[in-house]
């Protein structure tokens, strides 16, 4: 067979072979969830509580209920923010796992300075400050991680785990001693008035965060699959020495990935701060970035898939405590439900790559 | 081969011994393939059994079940005239089979003494200074110097690969199989391996060498035997190759492995000088360059290179021409000197401003820096473009354009591929590199480094890419070729530099007598 | 100086080896698994895991002992699902990991709520062996040797591995899984039973860790209460490339600073824990930045064993 005949047959089959793959990804990001919520429905027997009630509390208040919708919809934004962030940085092969270390130092400057900002300036004026505030300072706090990646070519997984360790704690000492509101005896920063805070989208209490996060993760989903600053940054994911032979500045574009993916982080503390919580609490860590983390494994980086999935984790979250205290079963079981969902991808993963490699 | 004229083997065959090992009847399938079609073989003590075929004509799948990696579907394998499968490894070493594999199979951060306690019972203490005396006593036995002490990592491949013979030998082998052994080694210690080769077998060891070079399977080997398309199609016994003269027997071989098709003439073909124009100004000037690299630092590089001429790099693999290459193409730092490129000075300008002004660098790392294995050969063929127009507009994407690409590309130069969206991971050998041939060759390209391009294609594909090399030149571009293959050189290069320890030793034209002087000045003796 | 008064020093030294207990052992096991080529990001969930199954045990039975032998084994409950997983069938070793993690702690807190939530236990405080002569040291010695027996076990551990690493064919054969697996597999020993190995016995060491953590440092259970202790131990492996006596030289930095902030207290200086715990944090930082050299890690580390596939 010619070259030629063979291009001409790709081409034709080529719609088809497209809607094969869609089914095949989608049987492979579904297939997962549903085992994993039988495994969990198992668990849920042997605690003695009725899977299906529980699953019923925890749907129904995470995504039938007005309030718990509104809820599951607002949490969405900032984590959204964060599986952006990590999306950039694992595709370009940088192990980021300092997320919530970026998400905090983030939170605290915009803390500590919109609320004293706001009263001076127009509210967007002040929601745009904050906002570059907190991706600024998420940006500044991948510095050192970057830099040593870059250019003494060190392991980022030590790094950013690291300054996420030194990021907590740092948070939780501006809160107590540099940012303290004087006029509270709880350690936390200054309050956002609530009328200086995100507007709720359409009368209702969901924060604008929500869309904060859907545009910034469509966007990074957008750079990296069609522009040539994503393309280069996925060549030196996939292939570092690649990437130097054949020109591009692998230091540079580490330090830009380490940097974008810092400064989501942050806004996404920003987004929690001037949308939801006004204020930071000493010792507050929501931990997002380590809940994320296995949600965008889950998405395999597909900015469309990562949605779905934080909008599954924030139903069952938010659904979860609701649960927890009509059956009693802690909030907890989350976690466990989480950790049998990407044990149940890496399987399906194995098995799909066998396949694959029998049909080859 | 430094002196590429096979003589026939110098120990007299035993064909009375014995076969170890029998093959009957034995087949391999993977999905969509036969890899081992019934073959039916005999390994014998005392004889260097040489598996000769191409790439994918299933050596390596045969090597695999001798050393206990895989298993036949079909068919049986005698031990000793016993039926018994060799199912692990282990297994294979309790046999009496060693394999040395191409890649070296010792641990780089161990020392060789430790490689050769490897696989001992965990409990125990490795007794090193008595593994040390043991392996030095084997490696006697053979001719070989080594230092036992000496960590893995720190020795050339030729050393690595005579230390592990040495440990198969410890191990009390006697059925020793060298999987595409030579193809890493430089000709001096490819010959030092085939001396190595008889010497064994003069001992009584029954030796499987596995080669793709006929004019090393008829130099060494006691047998040959000739696989293609997973098919064994004949062979050449004990008998035969002693009534046979080197070169009959070489053609009867040829006839087996291809057909009819006579492979002597790429060999004999001289380049054609009527390209060079010598008078006009040099492509490339190379000026006192030095740099610091780790292992080998160039020092004092000087050389020119015309348009349509095509300069040959020899010299023993690691003497310094993966470091040129990459210092030429901006890879890698240089500490001193200049380069040249149309009158104008570029050792300041990066990768990509020196590939536009011409340079091109074909890497042989083809999979490892060339390409990006999981991603699409479209892309891979725009590697070096990302962002320019028409395939990019405005930092966009533009799908067409980058497939239209493809397109010409895969039929310009014959890119055999299932379609333009298949990762270059899963093409052969010899469609990735034509995909990166393609990639460097298009446009206008001033001057071109091909670096080992023909390292590990078959026949088919190794034409092909001389051809390409040729046809550079004969457009007007200056080409640099680096090989450790002495035939390929001198059958296309107009004069050739040998390098020696990060230097030139000596730029020879390549006259009648081009072989002899690069013999000596890669072996020193023109110092 | 008043700061440095016996109360205090006292106080530190102690204080060291009680929170430098748990970060040495989960260092030296993910050194193990690290040298034979699997990084193991779920030494936190083992560390639950013997959190959990060793303070039940020891509640149990009433027997110190058998607690001990119980996180150990919890350890390896939860490093049996890992050399599964990523060893047998060669899964992605980071995504597993960090399943592992959030799982052990989802199920330990789970157990936990179910078997505790209202009874709230508390295990007796742990004997001490008392060594003779080093223990009437001043200062040092009432802090370091008149300790519970662990410690003494804790600390015995770094020369018994130093020694497997150097001076058997247990250590070659671990750091040929981790540098070439297939040298390993040529030379006729399983890559998959010495990864195995390697992986349950950092879920042994770890697990003793996560016990000595709820039996001998809180006497009670309490989710989460690995604290990012297993992650310290990731970095502690990390930094000491394969050497075991740096990974005690780590822990007992970390753990001092770790323990600095009570003894301050107990000298009366208030300064919030926050400050002097990221005091070991800054340290590596500046160490790196100043000696930024490539942390050397096995070559294979995180790739899958497959026989055939180069």
């Amino acid at each position: 067979m010619s070259a030629d005949t063979m291009t001409d047959t790709a081409q034709t089959g080529n719609l088809q072979r497209k809607l094969h793959a869609i089914s095949n990804t989608l049987l492979m990001s579904l297939g997962p969830v549903a085992a994993a919520f039988v495994l969990s429905g198992v668990i849920l027997l042997i605690l003695d509580v009725n899977p299906f009630s529980y699953y019923g509390y925890v749907f129904g208040r995470g995504l039938l209920s007005p309030t718990g919708v509104q809820a599951t919809l607002t949490r969405m934004g900032p984590l959204l923010l964060i599986a952006a962030s990590l999306i950039v940085a694992f595709r370009a092969g940088i192990w980021n796992l300092g997320g919530d270390a970026q998400f905090l130092v983030g939170a605290v400057f915009c803390a500590a300075f919109t609320p004293l900002m706001a009263p001076h300036v127009p509210v967007w004026i002040g929601l745009l400050a904050g906002a570059a505030i907190s991706a600024i300072f998420g940006a500044l706090w991948t510095l050192v991680p970057a830099f040593l990646r870059a250019y003494q070519g060190l392991n980022e997984i030590i790094t950013t785990l690291m300054m996420n360790f030194l990021g907590i704690s740092l948070a939780s000492v501006l809160v107590k001693l540099v940012f303290l509101d004087p006029n509270t005896t709880v350690p936390q920063t200054r309050t956002l008035a609530v009328e200086d805070r995100l507007p709720t989208l359409f009368g209702t209490t969901i924060s604008s965060g929500l869309i904060i996060g859907l545009v910034a993760i469509l966007a990074v989903h957008f750079m990296m699959t069609k522009t040539a600053f994503g393309l280069r940054l996925r060549v030196v994911g996939g292939n570092a020495s690649a990437a130097v032979h054949a020109g591009l500045a692998v230091p540079l574009l580490t330090v830009a990935v380490f940097a974008i993916s810092g400064a989501l982080a942050g806004l996404s503390g920003g987004v929690a701060i001037l949308g939801q919580y006004g204020n930071v609490r000493a010792d507050w860590n929501p931990g997002y970035s380590l809940a994320v983390v296995p949600l965008v494994f889950l998405a395999r980086f597909n900015g469309f898939a990562a949605i779905g999935f934080v909008g599954l984790f924030s139903i069952m979250s938010i659904g979860a405590e609701s649960a927890a205290r009509r059956t009693g079963v802690p909030n907890y079981f989350t976690l466990v439900t989480i950790g049998i969902l990407l044990v149940m991808l890496a399987i399906s993963e194995y098995y799909g790559a066998k396949r694959q490699k029998a049909g080859a | 081969m430094l002196d590429a004229h096979p003589s026939s083997p110098s120990t007299t065959p035993s064909t009375e011994a014995p076969p170890i090992v029998t093959f009957e009847g034995v087949t391999k399938r993977y999905p969509g393939i036969i890899a081992n079609d019934s073959i039916d073989m005999e390994f014998r003590a005392g004889e260097v059994h040489v598996l000769l075929g191409e790439n994918g004509a299933g050596k390596s799948t045969l090597v695999s079940m001798l050393s206990g990696l895989q298993q036949p579907d079909d068919g049986r394998i005698l031990i000793d005239g016993v039926e018994k499968p060799i199912s692990s490894p282990a297994e294979a070493l309790d046999i009496g089979i060693s394999t040395v594999f191409q890649h070296s199979m010792l641990v780089p951060s161990l020392t060789l003494v430790e490689n050769a306690t490897l696989g001992r019972k965990w409990w125990q203490r490795p007794d090193r200074s008595g593994t040390a005396k043991a392996m030095q006593d084997a490696a006697k036995r053979i001719g070989v110097t080594l230092d036992p002490m000496a960590v893995t990592g720190d020795l050339s491949l030729g050393e690595r690969q005579q230390a592990e013979i040495t440990r198969a030998l410890m191990r009390g082998a006697r059925f020793l199989i060298l999987d595409e052994a030579t193809a890493m080694l430089t000709p001096n210690d490819a010959a030092r391996l085939g001396e190595l080769m008889r010497r064994l077998a003069a001992e009584g060891m029954a030796v499987v060498f596995i080669t793709h070079k006929l004019n090393e399977a008829v130099a060494y080997g006691d047998r040959i035997s000739v696989l293609r398309l997973g098919k064994k199609v004949g062979g050449l016994s004990p008998e035969d190759l002693k009534s046979l003269d080197a070169q009959e027997a070489t053609n009867q071989v040829v006839r087996l492995m291809f057909g009819t098709r006579d492979t002597t003439a790429s060999a004999d073909q001289k380049p054609d000088m009527s390209t060079v124009d010598r008078g006009a100004k040099p492509s490339l000037e190379v000026l006192a360059l030095y740099a610091d690299a780790a292992r080998v630092p160039l020092s004092n590089l000087e050389f020119k290179v015309w348009p349509g001429e095509i300069l040959g790099i020899a010299g023993i693999d690691g003497n310094g021409q993966k470091q040129l290459a990459a210092a030429l193409a901006g890879q890698a730092p240089i500490s001193d000197g200049r380069i040249v490129l149309d009158g104008a000075y570029i050792d300041r300008l990066s990768i990509g401003q020196r590939r536009a002004k011409g340079l091109r660098y074909v890497t042989d790392d083809r999979l490892g820096e060339g390409t990006v294995g999981g991603f699409p050969m479209s892309i891979n063929l725009l590697l070096k473009e990302i962002g320019r127009m028409p395939y990019w507009r405005g930092g966009l994407e533009q799908p067409e354009a980058i497939r239209e690409n493809a397109r010409q590309k895969v039929k310009d130069f014959d890119i055999r591929t299932p379609s333009i969206d298949t990762p270059v991971g899963k093409l052969s050998g010899g469609n990735i590199q034509k995909v990166l041939l393609a990639r460097e060759l298009s446009g206008s390209a001033r001057v071109v480094i091909f670096e080992k391009p023909t390292y590990g294609l078959d026949l088919a594909n190794i034409s092909a890419t001389q051809m390409r090399i040729r046809e550079t030149a004969q457009n007007g571009a200056a080409v640099i070729l680096i090989s450790t293959e002495l035939d390929e050189l001198l059958s296309l290069s107009h004069r050739i530099a040998v390098m020696d320890q990060g230097g030139i030793a000596g730029i020879v034209e390549n006259t009648e007598d081009a072989r002899h002087k690069i013999g000596e000045l890669m072996s020193g003796v023109e110092k | 100086m008043t700061l440095f008064t016996d109360t205090f020093l006292i106080a530190l030294i102690a204080g060291m080896a009680a929170s430098g207990v748990p970060l040495l052992l989960a260092g030296l096991g993910e050194q193990l698994s690290e040298k034979a080529g699997v990084l193991n990001v779920g030494i936190e969930g083992m560390m639950l895991g013997g959190a959990y199954l060793g303070f039940y045990i020891a509640w149990a039975t009433e027997s110190v002992g058998l607690g001990f032998v119980g996180g150990v084994a919890g350890g390896i409950l939860v490093a049996a699902l890992m050399a599964l997983f990523c060893v047998r069938m060669g899964l992605n070793q980071i995504v597993i990991g960090i399943a592992l993690t959030l799982g052990a702690e989802g199920a330990t807190a789970l157990l936990h709520h179910v078997q505790f939530s209202r009874l709230y236990p508390r295990l007796p405080d742990v004997a001490t062996w008392r060594i003779p002569v080093l223990a009437d040291i001043p200062i040092v010695g009432p802090a370091l040797f008149d300790r519970e027996p662990v410690v003494y076990l804790a600390v015995a551990l770094v020369p018994f591995l130093v020694y497997v690493y150097r001076r058997t064919h247990l250590g070659l054969a671990l750091q040929a899984a981790g540098d070439k697996p297939a040298a390993l597999d040529s030379a006729g020993q399983n890559v998959l039973i010495i990864r195995s190995f390697a992986v349950l016995g950092c879920g042994a060491l770890v697990g003793l860790g996560g016990a000595f953590m709820s039996i001998v440092g809180a006497g009670v259970f309490v989710p989460f209460m690995s604290h990012g202790n297993g992650f310290i131990g990731i970095v502690l492996a990390m930094l000491a490339r394969g050497r075991p006596l740096w990974v005690l030289l780590g822990a007992a930095l970390f753990g001092a600073c770790l323990s600095a902030a009570t003894a301050l207290q107990v000298a009366g200086v208030d300064i919030p824990t926050d400050v002097v715990q990221m005091l070991p944090f800054l340290a590596v930082m500046a160490v790196l930045l100043i000696a930024g050299r490539n942390a050397k890690l096995p070559a294979a580390l995180g790739a899958a064993y497959v026989r055939g596939e180069r």
